[in-house]
């Protein structure tokens, strides 16, 4: 493996946190937007509030992550990205504002109507900005990046395949989201809400499944290459995939005290690391190699030092946290 | 945008300057978030201390409230980072794409501290209830030093754009070879590292006080209030000092590597030796208009004898020279001035408290700190100011030039209206929610203050 790969393999690293933590967070505020009003989604989202709060931050630092990674070990990638797709990053990045101060200011406000505002922008925005996260991936692997960067500004995402990963981005984190409220809702003791979720869980797979199911359509006809490597090379991920997928409706339909979280997990894994095998070795198919935007090998280097420090120093630390947050060390009123 | 038809610009110079609005307003919105971000915890962890050894329970209160605010002040300090770092791609594409493999390690390291610190934070903020006290008070120590680390790389990514090195670029302008050490380690790492964090130090000490000085200032003269302004004050007041002579250094520094950025700042036009100080004025090309001059002193400062020869603006060729040489001249005065009127009060403050342990009697010193933390944060702007306005036209001093590193992408102008608004909205939000937790704090009253680790704290060692 070429240094370039190595750090290739340390962005999906990254990505692969964000697509599982980020994506749960997400996930949650898509429950907390159709909890339904004032005293109908009370319970559920006290449930969601308790098991975001100590955790959300941390889960979003796997964006910068991945933002710092791309731009130090592939410049030209982050500037060809950033050129053409600025309309949903841009967008993207309002989300973010609105969502990161929906959320701080929607606990320590008292005042009804400001809450429920801040109630409001936290959830809308919790959909939208994975949504158009999801574009820019969907533009990225129909090749709607060119490698000198500023490609066209709205056509490079507003065509099906951008759009259907945007709601597959959607259904996916509240998927993930929903089986990580099970196990809350089941170590809280609190059946009613479990079932809730269970439901949740059980149809937002459903959906998850179809949006990738119709995308498998769209890559075949916006990203040849992708498609072809997907279903060849990629395959054993996809199959993975649909496994842990089908495994989970399994436990879910059954009720059983199964493990979810390792299955939902393992699904969501698998598509990520799928996409990178189908795009390889491509940064941007088909216009840019991970060789070809390699940085220099010394900068790389920084790169795998930081990546071991990072598994040293911020996987232990990480683990404490939430291991604080299941064992309800960590009390989210304060 | 019609209105934008009025000014006198090409699109691509309109751009630039949209882009440059844009970044100056985001950074200088971050950099106040980033400096609680920095030095809060410190500040939180002195009264946390305190608080455990001597069983104060209005120290562990003060702890407490810190810890609850700045949740609020880190969440949305965290919102505003993450846009600046999609402002990398979005408004100066060029910029990373050519020098991203050369400094962005410095990013990169940063990020790890960021990490780490929304960890332990989130640890010590949710961790007060149900950790034990002095399991409490560890799990907020590494905040000290990850704030620490942090700001450092930033810093020395900052500075690495004043004073570039350590990469190879091949004819193309391509960077070919990095040598990561002198990008974090370069000239200018030392001076502005230090200079920013003592500043956060300030910022944080002074600004904390203050909050406490207007509640005294309106009777509320209670032991937690007294408290709540000598912790962060005696810490402000130990920066303070120390911050003079860095900044001094940081001058020096500025003089020999980005004379441009001196001439500008100190109103220099002719260069030579036995230059004059001016303090305020308006910089014009005849010279310097309603300034109060020192003969000489100029030269000195820079070394030490007024024979020091010193550049001026007239022999910088006119395309690399800096813009508004009145607003670089004004800011480095006024976060000077300020500097030293913070120095002035931490004195006496200092010498009223080795005299009698115990705060200056008069309102006026209650008055003087009140306004302080405000004036911590504009002292604080008006140096980036100078950092940032004084390297234009450059953004690599001396390789790339900002409208170069700037995006075509059209509709700059409309993301900075938005911007406005939505941190207008931010910043509006952020103050009301801290009020409105000071009001319920206040309303719940001194008196009722227990001690935050309540269940536990028999047995604490």
């Amino acid at each position: 493996m070429s240094k370039a790969d190595a750090a290739a393999a340390i962005l999906w690293v990254g990505a692969t946190f964000y697509a599982l933590f980020g994506g749960a967070d997400f996930g949650g505020g898509f429950w907390d937007l159709v909890a339904g009003w004032d005293e109908r989604g009370r319970r559920p989202r006290e449930v969601i509030q308790r098991s975001l709060t100590p955790v959300w931050e941390a889960n979003h630092v796997w964006l910068i992550f991945v933002l710092v990674v791309l731009w130090t070990a592939f410049p030209p990638a982050f500037s060809a990205i950033f050129t053409t797709l600025y309309v949903p990053i841009a967008l993207a990045a309002l989300g973010i504002v609105l969502r990161g101060a929906g959320f701080a200011f929607r606990k320590s406000i008292v005042g009804l109507r400001e809450r429920r505002a801040m109630g409001a922008a936290f959830a809308i925005s919790s959909v939208l900005t994975p949504f158009f996260m999801g574009t820019v991936v969907g533009a990225i692997a129909a090749g709607n990046v060119p490698a000198e960067g500023n490609g066209d500004a709205f056509s490079s995402w507003l065509a099906p395949l951008p759009l259907l990963i945007g709601a597959m981005f959607v259904a996916s984190g509240a998927y993930l989201a929903a089986v990580f409220l099970v196990g809350d809702a089941r170590r809280a003791g609190d059946e009613e809400m479990e079932r809730y979720f269970e439901r949740r869980a059980l149809g937002a797979a459903v959906v998850a499944g179809a949006f990738a199911i119709a995308g498998l359509f769209a890559l075949h006809s916006e990203a040849r290459y992708v498609f072809d490597r997907l279903t060849a090379e990629g395959l054993p991920l996809v199959v993975l995939s649909l496994l842990c997928g089908a495994a989970l409706l399994v436990v879910l339909r059954r009720g059983g005290r199964w493990p979810l979280r390792p299955l939902a997990a393992g699904a969501v894994i698998a598509v990520v690391w799928g996409w990178g095998v189908a795009q390889f070795p491509y940064l941007l198919p088909t216009s840019l190699r991970i060789d070809e935007a390699a940085a220099p090998d010394a900068t790389m280097t920084i790169v795998f030092i930081v990546f071991a420090v990072a598994a040293v120093v911020v996987l232990p630390s990480l683990a404490l946290l939430y291991t604080l947050a299941q064992k309800d060390l960590l009390d989210a009123e304060h | 945008m019609p209105l934008l038809d009025l000014l006198p610009l090409a699109a691509s110079e309109s751009n630039l300057l949209a882009a440059r609005e844009q970044m100056a307003f985001t950074l200088g919105f971050h950099i106040v978030l980033s400096c609680i971000g920095v030095a809060l915890p410190a500040t939180m962890l002195v009264a946390n201390y305190v608080g455990l050894k001597k069983g104060d329970e209005h120290a562990l209160e003060l702890a407490k409230r810190w810890s609850k605010a700045m949740a609020v002040t880190f969440a949305v300090g965290a919102v505003t980072g993450t846009v600046l770092s999609f402002e990398f791609g979005l408004l100066w594409p060029e910029f990373m794409d050519r020098f991203g493999a050369a400094f962005g390690v410095a990013f990169a390291i940063e990020g790890i501290f960021f990490f780490v610190e929304a960890i332990f934070l989130a640890v010590y903020i949710y961790g007060w209830k149900r950790l034990k006290p002095w399991a409490h008070f560890w799990s907020g120590v590494p905040m000290v030093v990850t704030g620490i680390g942090g700001a450092f790389s930033v810093v020395a990514a900052n500075a690495w754009m004043n004073q570039p090195q350590g990469f190879t670029l091949d004819a193309a302008g391509k960077v070919t070879d990095v040598e990561p050490l002198k990008v974090l380690f370069n000239p200018a790492t030392g001076y502005e590292s230090v200079h920013m964090i003592l500043a956060a130090y300030m910022v944080v000490g002074f600004l904390v006080a203050s909050i406490y000085a207007v509640g005294m200032l309106k009777g509320r003269r209670d032991r937690l209030h007294k408290l709540g302004l000598v912790i962060p004050l005696t810490i402000a007041c130990i920066a303070t000092p120390v911050q003079l002579f860095v900044g001094d250094t940081a001058a020096r520094g500025v003089a020999d590597h980005q004379p441009a950025k001196f001439a500008a700042m100190e109103c220099i036009y002719e260069t030579g030796p036995d230059q004059t100080e001016y303090l305020g004025g308006i910089c014009t090309d005849d010279g310097v208009k309603g300034a109060i001059g020192i003969p000489g002193l100029d030269s000195f400062l820079v070394g030490w004898d007024t024979d020091t020869e010193v550049t001026g603006l007239n022999s910088i060729p006119d395309d690399e020279e800096p813009p508004a040489h009145t607003l670089l001249h004004l800011s480095f005065d006024a976060m000077v001035g300020i500097g030293s009127a913070l120095l002035g009060l931490a004195a006496w403050f200092a010498f009223v408290w080795w005299k009698r342990r115990d705060i200056p009697r008069t309102p006026w010193f209650l008055r003087a700190v009140s306004i302080s933390g405000a004036a911590a944060i504009v002292a604080l702007w008006c140096g980036w100011i100078v950092t940032e306005v004084g390297r234009q036209p450059w953004i690599v001093q001396g390789y790339m030039r900002t409208s170069e590193a700037v995006t075509e992408a059209e509709g700059i102008w409309f993301s900075f209206a938005l911007v406005l608004v939505l941190y207008a909205g931010l910043g509006t939000g952020a103050i009301l929610v801290l009020r409105s937790m000071s009001r319920r704090w206040r309303e719940q009253g001194a008196e009722s203050v227990q001690s935050p680790y309540a269940p536990q704290s028999e047995e604490a060692p």
